[in-house]
């Protein structure tokens, strides 16, 4: 359309940024497939083992999704921090309600 | 006080505009922003599930001999246990399994679209986004599937309260277990799959910008990184919902 627009020469492609890429994504998948084994093999004696395995591997996970598919490992530190310090209140969120459901457990069951 | 208003008024004044605080331009920061909020508002779904299913009797005895009922909450891998053109086969999370790996792999081209956009490699953003754009649309279709499945039931039904077999789901009845169930079933993979249907609508958006070459005359494709951080959160937030939905 524009003559001057396919002037434009594209730089070589970022082979350790690509490498990297791509060795986060095989992290991905073997955690994922980690999680299916243990979801599909250990054996239910096992529950709040598996619970606190699953939820380690659920965070090893987001962990490399947030710090380097969003890139957010890689950028000011005080950003960074202005976008993590608020989950905080996710978990004080978490703790309290689940002890709340407790309580009302209790209440109906016992 | 003479000595502290030495502060020149150059350019590079912190408060004075011209300086991008955190070394991100407006745009990337405010979605940063909303995607907290976002974040906020998928934990407090989470949390609502993790809270009803707690006040439930959990289900007791030995997984294999696992029926649905009323009367407990049901064990997700009995639930979610059928896979397209396997009827009456029992692949427990298999397809959920797919459908995650789809996700993460659409995640990974659109990072490659964003390293490809940070070249101006016109034709390598395109070919990333159109990849990107093609996982979505199977995760949306692979979803599609299990809501279907879901709704309709399997071929035994459940047992309701009042002794009748009801098969299949919806917002008041389930066959699977309490009622609850279902109704966060429907309310958080539909809340989540409403955003990959909303971030396939915008990378179409990009693609297309990208394609007729409105982000080359900007200068740089800065949109590719915006909408990346969109869809990479739509992918970490399914991270969430198979580990705490489908997986405990």
């Amino acid at each position: 359309m524009e003559p001057e627009l396919s002037s434009i020469v594209p730089q070589p492609p970022n082979k350790s940024r690509i490498w990297t890429i791509w060795k986060v994504a095989i992290i991905l998948g073997i955690v994922t497939a980690l999680e299916f084994a243990v979801a599909l093999q250990l054996p239910e004696t096992f529950k709040p083992f598996k619970i606190w395995l699953f939820v380690g591997m659920t965070f090893i996970k987001a962990g490399y999704i947030i710090g380097e598919f969003m890139h957010l490992a890689h950028e000011k530190k005080t950003l960074m921090w202005t976008i993590m310090l608020p989950c905080v209140f996710v978990l004080w969120l978490l703790a309290a309600l689940l002890i709340q459901a407790d309580a009302i457990y209790n209440a109906i069951y016992y | 006080m003479a000595n502290s208003v030495s502060i020149n008024s150059d350019q590079n004044n912190l408060w004075r505009g011209g300086v991008e605080p955190f070394k991100a331009s407006y745009g990337k920061l405010m979605m940063w922003f909303f995607l907290i909020s976002d974040a906020f508002t998928f934990s407090t779904f989470l949390i609502a599930y993790g809270v009803i299913r707690y006040k439930h009797p959990a289900y007791e005895g030995i997984l294999e001999d696992f029926s649905f009922s009323q009367s407990y909450w049901p064990v997700p891998e009995k639930v979610f246990d059928a896979a397209p053109f396997m009827h009456g086969v029992e692949l427990p999370l298999v397809f959920v399994g797919i459908m995650t790996f789809v996700l993460i792999l659409s995640s990974v081209t659109m990072v490659l679209a964003v390293e490809a956009g940070h070249r101006m490699d016109r034709a390598g953003v395109e070919k990333w986004m159109v990849w990107t754009i093609i996982g979505g649309i199977t995760f949306l279709s692979c979803q599609a599937w299990e809501w279907t499945h879901f709704i309709v039931g399997t071929d035994y039904g459940g047992k309701l309260l009042d002794g009748s077999i009801f098969y299949g789901a919806n917002l008041q009845t389930n066959q699977y277990g309490p009622p609850d169930f279902a109704a966060f079933f429907f309310f958080i993979t539909g809340f989540h799959g409403f955003h990959v249907f909303s971030g396939v609508a915008i990378n179409f958006l990009i693609f297309y910008q990208a394609t007729v070459g409105i982000l080359e005359k900007r200068g740089h494709y800065e949109m590719v990184e915006k909408v990346g951080l969109y869809w990479h959160f739509v992918d970490l937030v399914w991270v969430f919902v198979f580990t705490f939905f489908y997986l405990i």
